[in-house]
C-alpha cells in the first residue's frame, strides 16, 4: 500500500491496485481483473441500490482497468449517473469517466448533454468548469451541436467568474476546431477580442489561444487585436521579473501569454499603424537584448522558458521578412545558440535558421556559419540533431558553395544513419544538379553518391543522370570514360551497372579509341556482372548488348553466342528469354542499315523539371505537412511525381517502331493503360530495347502499371495516374480497378444513402501462390473522421488463379474529398509486392437523385447565390459530345436530370442530395456544352462551399 | 505572409512547421515507465482505440531508445515529440509543427511542480494509486490540448477547493465495510 493517500482515499480501490501490481504474470492479472469485472457487475446488476460512493469508487475501478489497455464495456451508465450527483467528487470521477471512455452511444449523449447542461446553468463554477472541460475532452460533433451556441454567452457575460470565462474560451476553441460550422460568428467575437485587455492573465492567455484560431478564418473580424496584443506584449516585456508575481516563471515574465501573442501576431502582416509598428519593433529588440543580458538564474527553467520567448520572437520576425536588420541579429543570435553547450537549443537553432536562410535579407548571414553547421553534421551525437544539420545545409546551398556542402553531405553519407540516408542522398542529387556549373562535376557527384551509399539511390536519381547524360553531348565522353572506371572496381553496385550499361551502350564508342577501354573489354568488364544482378538490370544489359552490336560490329560474334546460349535463349523468365531471342534474331537478320536506325543513339529527352525536385515541391504545398514527413522517412521514393503527360502517349516516333513488329505485341505499351509518363517507360520506350514488361520476381519496379505498383514504401500513387483511375469510376460502379501481370482488382459497389458497400475481387494471374495476402484501407488527412470503411480480413493465402473477394463496408460521416487508399502487400515468389491504389469512393457516389419542377429548381438556385455556394469550370471535350453519353454520365453521377428546365434543350439540369451521416447537402448542376468551340460550361451549386467545389472538380473530368 | 523558400531557393524536406502556424496544440500527452509500462494518457484529438495503442506503443520505443543527454525534441510521424525524464517517469508530449518546443518542455516541468506541490514529492507509486488525481490536476492546467492557466498558485487553489468540497462531504467509513466492498 502506497503512503499517500490524499483526500477521500477509495480504499477498495487501492487495494485493487495494489493486487493487480501483485500479479506476477499477465494472466495473473487478467483473472484478477475478470474477477472484479464480475464483482462490479453483480454490484451494478444487483437489487441493492448503490450508494453514491461506492457508484464512484467502481467507476473509478473500470476507469483504471480500461486505462491498463483493456476493453470496458458496461459501467457507462452509471458514470452518467454519477454526473448528476451533488457531491463534486462522484461528479469530477463521472466527467472523468466520461472524457476518457465516451463512445458514439447516442442515447448516451443525450444524456450526458443533459447532465452537462443543467451544471453549466447551475451558476456553481467548479460544477461549470467541469461540464466545459468535458465538452473540451470529448469534443464531439453532438457535444458541439448542443453547446457550440451557448458557450460564446458564457465566456462574455458581465457575471461569469474568471475560472469558467478560461475554461469557456479553450472550450470553445476545441469545439471551433472539431466544427466550426456550428460555432456562430456575432456580437460575441469584439467581446472576445477585448478580453485581450483583462486583467486576469489567465483570461488573457486562454483568451489569445481562442483568437489565434478564430482569426484564421476570419481576419478582418479579428483585426483590432494586433493593436491589443502589441500593447500587452509590450508590458509583459518591459516588466521587471516580478511585477506578474504567479505568473512569473523562473524570474521570466509570463513566458506563456507572452509566445501566444508572438503567435497571434504571426497570423497578420506587420502593423500598418507605424506607432503600433514601432512599439513592436521595440518589443522584438527588448527580447533580443535580453538574450544578450546574463541569466537571472542558473535553472534550466529560467533559460528555457527565455529562449521559447526569443525564438518565437524570431520565428514573428521571419515571418515579416522585412526589417532586415532584425533578421540579421536574429542570425548572428542563433549562430551563437549553434555552439551552445545545451543540445536543445543547437537543435531549435539549426531548425529556425533553415528557415531564415531563404529570406533574402539573412541569406548571407546564415551563410557565414557553414563551417559551424558542417562541424554539427560531423560531430553531434544525436541524429535528430544531424538531421537538422543537414537540413540546414540544404536551405543555405547556393552556387558559392555548392561544391564544399555536396562534398561535406557525400562524405557524411559513408557514415550517416540508414534512417537519413535516402534524404541526403536525395538532396545530393538536387544541389548537385541545380549548381551544376560543368556537368562532369554532376556526373562524378552521382556516381559518388550510388558508389557510396546505392542501396538508397532511387530510381529517379539514376534516370536523372542518364536524361542529362544524353541531353549533353558535352559531357557524354566524361560520362562514358567515368562509368567504365567506375565498374573497374570488383565490387560496385548494381545501380551503377544500369548506368554504365545504359551509358557504354549509348556511348561507349566515344571511349572505344582507347585499346584499355576497347570494345570487347567493355563488354567483357559489363558481362562480367552480369550473372550477380537482378533480372531488371540483366534485362537492361541485353539491351545494352544489342546496341554493342550496332556500335562494334566486332563485338556481334561475341555477344551473339551470350545470346544465344541457354542460360539466356532458354532463361525461365519470360522477358529475358524474350529479349534474347529477339535481340538475336534482330542481330542476324536486319542488315547494318536497319540496324543503324533501330539502334540509333537516344534522342534527347524533353527539357523538364527534374523528377526529384517536382517530388520535393509537390510535397512543399499547402497541406503537405504530414505526407513530407511520411515521404521522408520511407525508402525507395516513388518515381515520377506528375511529369509532362504528353512523354508516354506522344513519345518520340521511332522509325524502329515497325521492326518492332518482330514482337506480337509490345508489352510495355498494352499493359501500361495508365502509364503516365513514368521516366522508366520513357527511358525505355524510345528504345528498341523497350518493354520494361513485368518480370516476376524481379525486385525492381518494372510493374507494368509504371509506377503504380512499385515496391516502393511510398503510399501515394503518382497523382495523375492515381486521379485518372479514380475518374474512370466516378460515374460508374462496376469495372477493374487494377491490372498488372500479377494480379487484377475487380471492384464492384453499390450505395444507398450514406452507405455503400463494396466487392474487391482480387484475382492471382499468375500460376504461385500468393502468401501473407494483406489489404489494409487508410485514410489520407482528414479523412479519418469523414469516412468509416470496415472490412473483414482476406485469407493471407491466395493460390495460384484463384479470385478472393473481400466486402467494405462504407459509412460516409461528412463530406471529403481525398479518397481513401487501399494498400495490398503480398509476397510473389519470395519478393515483396506492394501497391497503393485509390479506392473509388468518392463524395458524388453519397448523391441521392432529386427530381424538381423548373419552378423549384431556379428558386432553389437563386437561394444558393452567394459566390463561395458556386463553383464552376469551362472545359474542353475530351470525349464525343454525344448527348446520350451525357445524360448516362449525368445519371451515373448520381443527379437526376430535370427536363424541360432549363431553357436551352441542349443543356443539362440535374439535382440531388449528398447524403452524409452529420450533414446533407443540397446540390443542384447545370452542365451548358458548346458544339461549336468544343467547350463546356459547368456549374455547381451547393450549399456547402467545399462540396461544390469538389463535386465540379470530379465531374467536369468526365466528358 | 511570406511563402517559405524565396525563389528559386529549395528548403530542404525538414524545413518545415514555422510556417503553417496557428492550430498549434498539443495532440497528446503520455506519461511512462522506464520499463515501458504506460502510467498516464491525455488524448486532445479525436483517435481510434487502436490507433492510439499504436501509437503509444510505438512512440514509448522511440523515446525509452534514446540516450541520456539528447535532444528533447524529435520528429515522429508529423508531430514533433517533446519528452523529458523525472526519476522513473517519462513525460511526453507530441505538438504540432509550429508550437513551441522549449515552452512544452517547461509545461511538462510545471506539471511535475504540480503534482509534486500536491503529493509532496511526487514519485511513481503517487500517480499509479492516484490516477485520477493526476488526471484532475492535468485537467486543471490544460484543456483540449491548450494551456488553461500558468498560475501555480490558481492551479493548486482549484485543487484544493476541490478537495475541501469531498472532504465535506465524505463521512468516514470503516475499513471492515471497505473490505466487504473489495
Amino acid at each position: 500500500m502506497p503512503a499517500v493517500s490524499k483526500g477521500d482515499g477509495m480504499r477498495g480501490l487501492a487495494v485493487f491496485i495494489s493486487d493487480i501490481r501483485n500479479c506476477k504474470s499477465k494472466e495473473a492479472e487478467i483473472k484478477r481483473i475478470n474477477k472484479e469485472l464480475a464483482n462490479i457487475r453483480s454490484k451494478f446488476k444487483g437489487d441493492k441500490a448503490l450508494d453514491g460512493y461506492s457508484k464512484k469508487k467502481y467507476v473509478c475501478k473500470l476507469l483504471f482497468i480500461f486505462l491498463l489497455g483493456h476493453d470496458i464495456d458496461f459501467g457507462h451508465m452509471e458514470a452518467v449517473n454519477l454526473l448528476s450527483s451533488n457531491k463534486y467528487t462522484e461528479k469530477q470521477i463521472g466527467y472523468l469517466f466520461i472524457s476518457v471512455l465516451v463512445n458514439s452511444n447516442s442515447e448516451l449523449i443525450r444524456l450526458i448533454n443533459n447532465a452537462i447542461k443543467n451544471d453549466l446553468a447551475s451558476r456553481n463554477p467548479t460544477f461549470m468548469c467541469l461540464a466545459l472541460h468535458c465538452i473540451a475532452n470529448v469534443g464531439s460533433r453532438e457535444m458541439a451541436e448542443a453547446f457550440a451556441s451557448e458557450i460564446p454567452r458564457i465566456l462574455v457575460a458581465g457575471d461569469t467568474m474568471d475560472s469558467v470565462k478560461q475554461s469557456a474560451a479553450l472550450c470553445l476553441l476545441r469545439l471551433y476546431k472539431t466544427s466550426p460550422d456550428l460555432v456562430p460568428m456575432g456580437e460575441w467575437t469584439s467581446r472576445v477580442v477585448h478580453l485581450l485587455n483583462d486583467q486576469h492573465m489567465g483570461v488573457v492567455t486562454a483568451a489569445v489561444s481562442l483568437i489565434t484560431c478564430l482569426c484564421k478564418k476570419n481576419p478582418d473580424d479579428f483585426k483590432t487585436c494586433v493593436s491589443l496584443a502589441v500593447s500587452r506584449l509590450s508590458r509583459i516585456v518591459s516588466s521587471a521579473s516580478t511585477d506578474l508575481q504567479d505568473y512569473t516563471y523562473y524570474f521570466v515574465p509570463a513566458p506563456w501569454l507572452s509566445v501566444k501573442l508572438l503567435r497571434l501576431l504571426q497570423c497578420y502582416p506587420p502593423p500598418e499603424d507605424a506607432a503600433v509598428k514601432g512599439r513592436l519593433v521595440e518589443c522584438l529588440e527588448t527580447v533580443l537584448n535580453k538574450a544578450q543580458e546574463p541569466p537571472k538564474s542558473k535553472k534550466v527553467q529560467h533559460s528555457n522558458a527565455k529562449n521559447a520567448i526569443l525564438f518565437e520572437a524570431i520565428s514573428l520576425i521571419i515571418h515579416y521578412d522585412s526589417e532586415p536588420n532584425l533578421l540579421v541579429r536574429a542570425c548572428n543570435q542563433l549562430g551563437q545558440f549553434l555552439q551552445h553547450r545545451e543540445t536543445n537549443l543547437r537543435y531549435l537553432a539549426l531548425e529556425s535558421m533553415c528557415t531564415l536562410a531563404s529570406s533574402e535579407f539573412s541569406h548571407e548571414a546564415v551563410k557565414t556559419h557553414i563551417e559551424t553547421v558542417i562541424n554539427a553534421l560531423k560531430t553531434e551525437r544525436d541524429v535528430s540533431v544531424r538531421q537538422r544539420a543537414a537540413d540546414l545545409l540544404y536551405a543555405m546551398c547556393d552556387r558559392t558553395n555548392a561544391k564544399q556542402i555536396v562534398s561535406e553531405m557525400l562524405s557524411y553519407l559513408e557514415t550517416a544513419d540508414y534512417s537519413i540516408r535516402e534524404e541526403i542522398v536525395l538532396k545530393v542529387a538536387i544541389l548537385a544538379e541545380k549548381y551544376a556549373v560543368d556537368y562532369s562535376w554532376y556526373v562524378d557527384t552521382i556516381l559518388n553518391l550510388i558508389r557510396i551509399a546505392g542501396d538508397y539511390v532511387s530510381e529517379e536519381v539514376w534516370y536523372r543522370v542518364i536524361q542529362i547524360v544524353i541531353n549533353r553531348d558535352d559531357v557524354q565522353g566524361y560520362a562514358a570514360k567515368t562509368v567504365f572506371e567506375a565498374l573497374q572496381a570488383p565490387a560496385c553496385h548494381e545501380n551503377m551497372v544500369k548506368v554504365g550499361g545504359y551509358i557504354l551502350g549509348e556511348f561507349g564508342n566515344l571511349i572505344a579509341g582507347d585499346p584499355r577501354s576497347s570494345p570487347l573489354v567493355q563488354f567483357n568488364l559489363l558481362h562480367s556482372k552480369f550473372h550477380l544482378c537482378s533480372v531488371a538490370t540483366r534485362a537492361l544489359l541485353l539491351s545494352t548488348y544489342i546496341k554493342f552490336i550496332n556500335l562494334f560490329p566486332e563485338t556481334k560474334a561475341t555477344i551473339q553466342e551470350v545470346l544465344r546460349s541457354d542460360s539466356q535463349i532458354r532463361n525461365a523468365d519470360v522477358e529475358l528469354q524474350q529479349r534474347a531471342v529477339e535481340y538475336l534474331k534482330l542481330s542476324s537478320i536486319a542488315s547494318t542499315d536497319v540496324l543503324a536506325t533501330v539502334l540509333e543513339e537516344m534522342p534527347p529527352f524533353p527539357e523538364r523539371e527534374s523528377s526529384i525536385l517536382a517530388k520535393l515541391k509537390k510535397k512543399k504545398g499547402p497541406g503537405a505537412g504530414s505526407e513530407l514527413d511520411d515521404g521522408k522517412k520511407e525508402p525507395g521514393a516513388e518515381i515520377n511525381g506528375g511529369m509532362d503527360p504528353s512523354a508516354s502517349t506522344a513519345s518520340t516516333p521511332s522509325p524502329s517502331a515497325d521492326l518492332l513488329g518482330l514482337r506480337a505485341a509490345p508489352p510495355a505499351g498494352s499493359a501500361a493503360p495508365t502509364s503516365a509518363g513514368n521516366l522508366l517507360v520513357d527511358v525505355f520506350s524510345d528504345s528498341p530495347a523497350a518493354a520494361p514488361g513485368l518480370a516476376p520476381g524481379t525486385e525492381e519496379n518494372f510493374l507494368s502499371t509504371g509506377a503504380a505498383a512499385s515496391v516502393c514504401e511510398d503510399p501515394a500513387l503518382p497523382l495523375s495516374e492515381a486521379d485518372e483511375l479514380l475518374n474512370k469510376f466516378v460515374c460508374k460502379n462496376n469495372g477493374v480497378l487494377f491490372e498488372n501481370q500479377l494480379l487484377q482488382i475487380g471492384v464492384k459497389s453499390e450505395f444507398r444513402q450514406n452507405l455503400g458497400r463494396m466487392y474487391l475481387f482480387y484475382g492471382n494471374k499468375t500460376s504461385v501462390q500468393f502468401q501473407s495476402f494483406t489489404p489494409t484501407v487508410t485514410y489520407p488527412g482528414e479523412l479519418q473522421s469523414q469516412l468509416n470503411i470496415q472490412t473483414k480480413a482476406v485469407d493471407p493465402l491466395v493460390e495460384g488463379g484463384a479470385q478472393v473477394q473481400q466486402v467494405l463496408n462504407i459509412e460516409c460521416l461528412s463530406d471529403f474529398t481525398l479518397a481513401p487508399l487501399i494498400n495490398i502487400k503480398f509476397r510473389y515468389g519470395g519478393t515483396l509486392q506492394n501497391i497503393t491504389l485509390k479506392l473509388p469512393i468518392t463524395l458524388n457516389k453519397f448523391f441521392q437523385a432529386t427530381e424538381m419542377q423548373s419552378q423549384d429548381f431556379f428558386q432553389r438556385w437563386k437561394q444558393l447565390s452567394l459566390p463561395q455556394q458556386e463553383a464552376q469550370k469551362i472545359f474542353k471535350a475530351n470525349h464525343p459530345m454525344d448527348p446520350e453519353v451525357t445524360k448516362a454520365k449525368l445519371l451515373g453521377f448520381g443527379s437526376a436530370l430535370l427536363d424541360k428546365v432549363d431553357p436551352n434543350p441542349d443543356n443539362f439540369v440535374g439535382a440531388g442530395i449528398i447524403q452524409t451521416k452529420s450533414l446533407q447537402v443540397g446540390c443542384l448542376l447545370r452542365l451548358e456544352p458548346n458544339a461549336q468551340a468544343q467547350m463546356y460550361r459547368l456549374t455547381l451549386r451547393t450549399s456547402k462551399e467545399a462540396v461544390s467545389r469538389h463535386l465540379c472538380e470530379l465531374l467536369s473530368e468526365q466528358f | 505572409m511570406r511563402g517559405g523558400a524565396g525563389p528559386g531557393r529549395a528548403t530542404g524536406t525538414g524545413a518545415r512547421g514555422r510556417d503553417g502556424r496557428g492550430g498549434a496544440m498539443m495532440r497528446f500527452m503520455l506519461l511512462f515507465s522506464r520499463q515501458g509500462k504506460l502510467r498516464l494518457q491525455k488524448w486532445c484529438v479525436a483517435a481510434g482505440e487502436r490507433e492510439r495503442r499504436k501509437m503509444v506503443r510505438e512512440l514509448m520505443q522511440v523515446v525509452l531508445a534514446r540516450k541520456p543527454k539528447m535532444c528533447s525534441f524529435l520528429e515522429w510521424r508529423d508531430l514533433k515529440v517533446v519528452y523529458k525524464r523525472y526519476a522513473s517517469l517519462y513525460f511526453c508530449c507530441a505538438i504540432e509543427g509550429p508550437d513551441n518546443e522549449l515552452l512544452t518542455l517547461e509545461l511538462i516541468h510545471r506539471y511535475v511542480e504540480l503534482l509534486d506541490k500536491y503529493f509532496g514529492s511526487v514519485c511513481e507509486l503517487d500517480i499509479i494509486f492516484n490516477f485520477e488525481k493526476a488526471y484532475f490536476i492535468l485537467d486543471e492546467f490544460l484543456m483540449g490540448g491548450e494551456i488553461q492557466d500558468t498560475s501555480k498558485k490558481s492551479v493548486l487553489k482549484a485543487i484544493e477547493q476541490a478537495d475541501l468540497l469531498q472532504e465535506e462531504d465524505e463521512s468516514p467509513r470503516s475499513v471492515l465495510e471497505e473490505m466487504g466492498l473489495a
